[in-house]
C-alpha cells in the first residue's frame, strides 16, 4: 500500500491510517501546542491549543483524523498569535500566581506561555473566588488554576472506574466538582495510586508534602522549552514518576 | 574644520516601585558592572536611586508594582504622561502579584484583621490618618489603567532578562526574552 503522507507547514510527514493529526506530528517530532490533550486519554478538542489550519479550515488537531494529502499549517505567527490570546483568556480566567505555585516550573500552561512568548495576561483579570479544597489527607486540590481540560475527569472515569470528578454549570460558571455528598474530596475514594492524581497540567491537584521539591533552575521546562520535548510528551504516561 | 562630534544624548530612565517589594529594583542592581557601561547610555531621572521627586520629560519608564491604593494610580499616570516608553517590570506590574492575593477577601475585614481582630494585638485601630492614600477594593496589573508598551514578567525577572530587555531596547531592537530568561516565577 502507498504510504500515506500529509504536509506539516510544507514538510511532508509519513503517518499510519487511524492517526490524528496530533499523533502524526508527534510521531515526526513536530511541536503543537496542547494542553487538553495526553496520549494516555481519549481525546476531547476542548481547549484549542492545538489548532491547526487543515486544507484551509481551522480544526482541532488533537480530534482531527490525518488525511493524505492534508496541507496542515501549524507553527505560523496567525495560529501562534490566536494560540497566545487563548492562553492569555486563561491565565485571567482563574488566579495564576506562579511564585507561589508548587507546579511552576513543571507546568504546561506556564511551559505553553514561555514558548508562544506571553508577556502579559493582556486582558483585565477576572480574579475570582474560588476555595481550595484540602480535606483530602494526601492531596490538595486548587481550583484557582483549574483550566477544564477535563483531564481529571476522563482519568478518573474511563481509566480508575471512580467518576471523582466532573465539570459542572455553562460558560464562565463552568467549574470543576467532586463526586462525593459534600463535595469535598475527602470524603471520595480517590487516591494518590489513581491516574486521575497524576495527570492535572497545570497546578490543580497536587500531592501534599512535596511541594517545591524540585530546585529552579532544574524543574522541567526549566531544562529544556516544551517545544523541544515532543518525544517525552508523546510517549508520556501518567504515573507517580510524573512529577 | 575640525567640529567634534556630539556625543549622542544621553536616553532619561525613570523607575518607581508602586505596590512591589522593591525586588525588582535590587534585581535590576544586579545587572552588576554593566550598570557602568549602562550610565554611559542613560541618565536617571525619578528613581529610588536619585530620590527625585517627581517624573520629568522621559524617554523610558520602569514600573515595579501593580496598583493597591490611589497614590499608585496617580504616581502611575505621572509616569505614562512623560515617560514616551512605559515598561511593566515584575509580576505584580503585569498581573497584580502577590499584593492581589487578597482580592478574593473583603477589604474592610482585611484591614479589620490585620489592625482590629488578630491575636495578640491589644488597642490597635485601622490606620487613618488623612495623609495616607486610600486603599483601592483590589489590586490591579498596571496595564488595566494606562497603555503599557512592554512587559518584562518574572517574581523578580533576573538581572540578565533585565540587562537584555534594555540594551535591546536602547540599541533600537524589539526587546525579546527567550528561553531561559523568560520565567513567570
Ligand atoms: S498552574 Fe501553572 S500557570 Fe497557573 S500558577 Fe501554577 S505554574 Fe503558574
Ligand atoms: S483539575 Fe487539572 S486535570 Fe482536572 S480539569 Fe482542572 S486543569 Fe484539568
Ligand atoms: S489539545 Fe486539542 S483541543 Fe486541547
Amino acid at each position: 500500500m502507498k504510504q500515506q503522507t500529509l504536509l506539516f507547514d510544507g514538510l511532508p510527514v509519513p503517518f499510519e491510517e487511524g492517526q490524528t493529526i496530533m499523533e502524526a506530528a508527534m510521531a515526526a517530532d513536530i511541536f503543537i501546542p496542547h494542553l487538553c490533550h495526553h496520549p494516555e486519554f481519549k481525546p476531547q478538542g476542548s481547549c484549542k491549543l492545538c489548532t491547526v489550519k487543515a486544507s484551509g479550515r481551522y480544526v482541532s488537531a488533537c480530534t482531527m483524523p490525518a488525511k493524505d494529502g492534508m496541507e496542515v499549517e501549524n507553527n505560523s505567527p496567525d495560529l501562534n498569535d490566536k494560540r497566545r490570546t487563548m492562553l492569555q483568556m486563561l491565565f485571567v480566567e482563574g488566579n495564576h500566581f506562579c511564585p507561589s505555585c508548587e507546579k511552576s516550573g513543571n507546568c504546561m500552561l506556564q511551559a505553553l506561555a514561555y514558548e508562544l512568548e506571553m508577556l502579559t495576561p493582556h486582558f483585565p483579570q477576572f480574579f475570582p473566588n474560588r476555595p481550595v479544597d484540602a480535606s483530602h489527607p494526601e492531596v490538595l486540590l486548587d481550583f484557582n488554576r483549574c483550566i477544564l481540560c477535563e483531564l481529571c475527569v476522563r482519568a478518573s472515569r474511563d481509566v480508575d472506574g471512580k467518576h471523582v470528578f466532573a465539570l459542572s454549570g455553562r460558560g464562565l460558571k463552568k467549574h470543576l466538582i467532586v463526586n462525593s455528598e459534600s463535595g469535598r474530596l475527602g470524603d471520595t475514594d480517590f487516591s494518590m495510586a489513581d491516574k486521575a492524581a497524576h495527570v492535572c497540567p497545570v497546578g490543580v491537584i497536587l500531592e501534599k508534602r512535596k511541594g517545591f521539591a524540585m530546585p529552579i533552575g532544574k524543574r522541567r521546562y526549566d531544562v529544556d522549552p516544551i517545544g523541544m520535548q515532543v518525544e517525552r510528551l508523546a510517549n508520556r504516561s501518567a504515573s507517580e514518576e510524573e512529577v | 574644520m575640525n567640529a567634534a562630534v556630539p556625543a549622542p544624548r544621553k536616553l532619561r530612565l525613570a523607575t518607581t516601585s508602586l505596590a512591589g517589594c522593591f525586588g525588582c529594583h535590587m534585581s535590576f542592581l544586579d545587572i552588576d558592572e554593566r550598570l557602568l557601561d549602562l550610565v554611559d547610555l542613560i541618565e536617571f531621572d525619578r528613581s529610588p536611586l536619585t530620590d527625585i521627586k517627581h517624573c520629568g520629560p522621559c524617554d523610558i519608564g520602569l514600573i515595579e508594582g501593580g496598583l493597591c491604593n490611589a497614590e499608585n494610580i496617580h504616581v502611575l499616570r505621572e509616569f505614562r504622561r512623560n515617560c514616551k516608553v512605559l515598561i511593566a517590570m515584575g509580576a505584580c506590574a503585569v498581573n497584580g502579584g502577590l499584593p492581589a492575593q487578597r482580592n478574593h477577601i473583603d477589604l474592610g475585614q482585611c484591614l479589620q484583621e490585620v489592625y482590629l481582630t488578630q491575636p495578640g494585638l491589644v488597642g490597635g485601630q485601622v490606620p487613618n490618618d488623612p495623609e495616607l492614600p486610600l486603599p483601592l477594593d483590589k489590586v490591579h496589573p498596571i496595564h488595566e489603567v494606562v497603555r503599557i508598551d512592554y512587559f518584562i514578567p518574572g517574581c523578580p525577572p533576573s538581572g540578565d532578562a533585565i540587562w537584555k530587555f534594555l540594551t535591546d531596547l536602547l540599541k533600537g531592537r524589539t526587546p525579546r526574552l527567550g528561553h531561559p530568561l523568560l520565567h513567570f516565577d
